[in-house]
């Protein structure tokens, strides 16, 4: 994982507000030079107003942001000076009412390029975003995806030192999202741009992204590499919304070296933990971490429970199976062995999964 | 009702024979308010911007008294206007009442709050979003307002038109500051309430048909602006 040399944005203890209404509360954050770091959170967690305040957009109500060192100042020219070495890409792409060209050129243009650099540099991106043909339609007639194309371009062609992407593919199809997708990491990897994404789709982060923040209600709840996050969760929230599946409560029975068992209603769960005994837990198993087997397979994986199923819904190419082993598990398994193993509701099974495939974090009796 | 007819019949001739006397009023007619009509955008179109775009105590306020003065009536501000330029007046020295340049002027005043609001209100159209793209594009202030004035065109040119269309088709303040003087100050709308007054009513009527001819472009080319 590339370790940030020296950070470009750095928050400090941001706060934020509309009216009564906390957005923001008490943000630190440094993003590195280079760095493709993804803000993924729930709608309304306040990505985009993070977004807005990086970009100058907003005055943030306490706290500061230093770009390349230097404090953001609240009013003044400089303003734009820093803004203009980033770009902002707005979730919903906004085009103006002019041709491609135009859309694209506004920026240099602004920027006091001459005629022919513009030229030059427009074609170039038009192509690289696939779009050379439509340089004089009017951006407007534009799908929903082409806009969002003339949007990155528009940003892109400013070879911005930042690129702040809003949910950049929301509202997408699903073609239109992977071009998209595609562009952004080839810019990231072309020009070392420094990107910070929101999104609340999980794995475009997992994707794009060398870190995480997981931004929840207005606070980041836990930063980290993608690792991390998908496997390490800090709290039952950013589990549930990383997609952990099975957040089981128990308390450790026993902990020795650094292996626990966890006490579930009975049953017991054996976990790579440090906590001590007696403390209350929950033991988090991603779905996708639980194989199913007709019989007791003989295997490395310390925890195997008879279980019998009591749900199968399948979506895509994953059947997603509920079993019940004296507690409830939800297993991912493909559509195939889901075929194979003939997995109905009241069938036996054997669900199995490692130790080291439990997460177990700290529960907090409030 | 026959004379009626018979007016009609020979305004219709006046206007196909382009007879000299109504192709020269309904000339004036257009040069003076195309002029008064084009100096008040001139004025209008960047101060509405100025308003748009500054936040200030009372905007609310005077957006409100614009708005009143839309429907401000001609014969007040043709009083105003001789008031300011007759010889007694405080700008009497410019010795130009009763002249086109006394009409322009009349105009500019009449149409200036209905093209100043309807110019705040086109480039209020323009969504927040838009601005806000055009700022985080690292556009200053300036260029932020001049691209909105672009993307609010259609609605602006909407406004202009109206402008022009309140300017041609007012007799209150032609007829106080310019007086119907023939050849000279002489427009389409004093010579009808002339004309009707002498019981004339074939010129008139003329001149009544190419008014409503203009209002009707005017009525067509805003509709497809507005269509945009």
């Amino acid at each position: 994982m590339m370790k940030p040399l020296s950070s470009i944005i750095e928050v400090v203890d941001l706060s934020h507000s509309y009216g009564e209404r906390k957005v923001l509360q008490d943000l630190n954050l440094g993003i590195g030079k280079g760095e493709v770091f993804a803000l993924i959170g729930p709608t309304g967690a306040g990505k985009t107003t993070l977004l807005r305040i990086i970009d100058l957009l907003e005055v943030p109500g306490a706290g500061e942001i230093y770009f390349d060192g230097k404090c953001l100042p609240r009013s003044g020219k400089q303003r734009l000076e820093i803004r203009r070495r980033m770009s902002f890409i707005h979730q919903k792409p906004q085009v103006f009412n002019l041709s491609v060209y135009d859309n694209v050129a506004c920026g240099l243009r602004w920027r006091g390029e001459g005629k022919n650099r513009i030229a030059e540099k427009v074609d170039h991106i038009l192509e690289m975003v696939g779009l050379e043909g439509y340089k004089n339609r009017n951006a407007r007639t534009l799908s929903g995806g082409e806009a969002q194309r003339v949007a990155l371009a528009r940003s892109l062609v400013l070879e911005p030192e930042v690129l702040l992407l809003d949910e950049p593919t929301a509202n997408l199809d699903p073609v239109s999202t992977a071009k998209i997708e595609q562009l952004i990491s080839y810019v990231a990897r072309q020009h070392n741009t420094t990107m910070i994404i929101a999104t609340h789709d999980m794995s475009q982060g997992q994707q794009l992204a060398d870190r995480i923040g997981v931004l929840l209600d207005g606070r980041l709840v836990q930063t980290g590499n993608v690792t991390d996050i998908f496997r390490s969760p800090q709290n039952e929230q950013v589990a549930h919304f990383v997609g952990m599946e099975n957040i089981i409560e128990g308390v450790i029975s026993a902990s020795n070296e650094g292996i626990v068992m966890v006490n579930i209603g009975g049953n017991a769960i054996q976990a790579v933990s440090n906590h001590p005994a007696g403390k209350e837990v929950y033991a988090c198993i991603r779905p996708e971490d639980i194989t199913l087997a007709l019989s007791r397979t003989q295997s490395s994986a310390r925890n195997s429970f008879q279980a019998k199923v009591t749900r199968v819904t399948s979506f895509g190419p994953l059947s997603r199976v509920e079993i019940n082993c004296g507690f409830r598990l939800v297993a991912l398994v493909t559509k195939i062995s889901a075929e194979e193993l003939n997995l109905q509701v009241g069938r036996e099974v054997y669900a199995t999964f490692k130790a080291t495939g439990v997460h177990v974090m700290e529960r907090k009796t409030s | 009702m026959t004379e009626i007819w018979h007016a009609f019949t020979k305004a219709i001739e006046l206007i196909i024979s382009l007879d000299p006397e109504v192709m020269e009023i309904a000339g004036r007619s257009l040069r003076i308010s195309g002029t008064s009509c084009f100096l008040a955008s001139l004025i209008c179109l960047p101060l509405g911007s100025l308003i748009y775009s500054h936040h200030f105590r009372g905007k609310r306020v005077l957006i409100n008294i614009i708005q009143t003065l839309f429907s401000m009536p001609t014969v007040l501000v043709g009083l105003l206007v001789f008031v300011l330029f007759s010889r007694a007046g405080p700008l009497g020295f410019f010795g130009i009442l009763l002249t086109p340049t006394a009409m322009v002027i009349g105009q500019m005043i009449l149409i200036t709050p209905l093209l100043l609001g309807l110019t705040i209100s086109a480039l209020s159209g323009v969504s927040k979003e838009t601005v806000d793209t055009a700022t985080s594009l690292g556009a200053s202030g300036f260029q932020t307002v001049w691209l909105v004035l672009r993307e609010a065109r259609y609605a602006v040119l909407a406004a202009v038109i109206m402008g022009f269309g309140r300017a041609i088709s007012e007799v209150g303040c032609a007829m106080m500051v310019g007086g119907n003087i023939r050849g000279f100050t002489r427009v389409i709308t004093t010579t009808i309430s002339m004309e009707t007054s002498k019981g004339d009513f074939e010129l008139a009527m003329a001149l009544g048909i190419i008014l409503l001819f203009l209002a009707l472009i005017i009525n067509i080319v805003l509709n497809r602006l507005q269509q945009r």
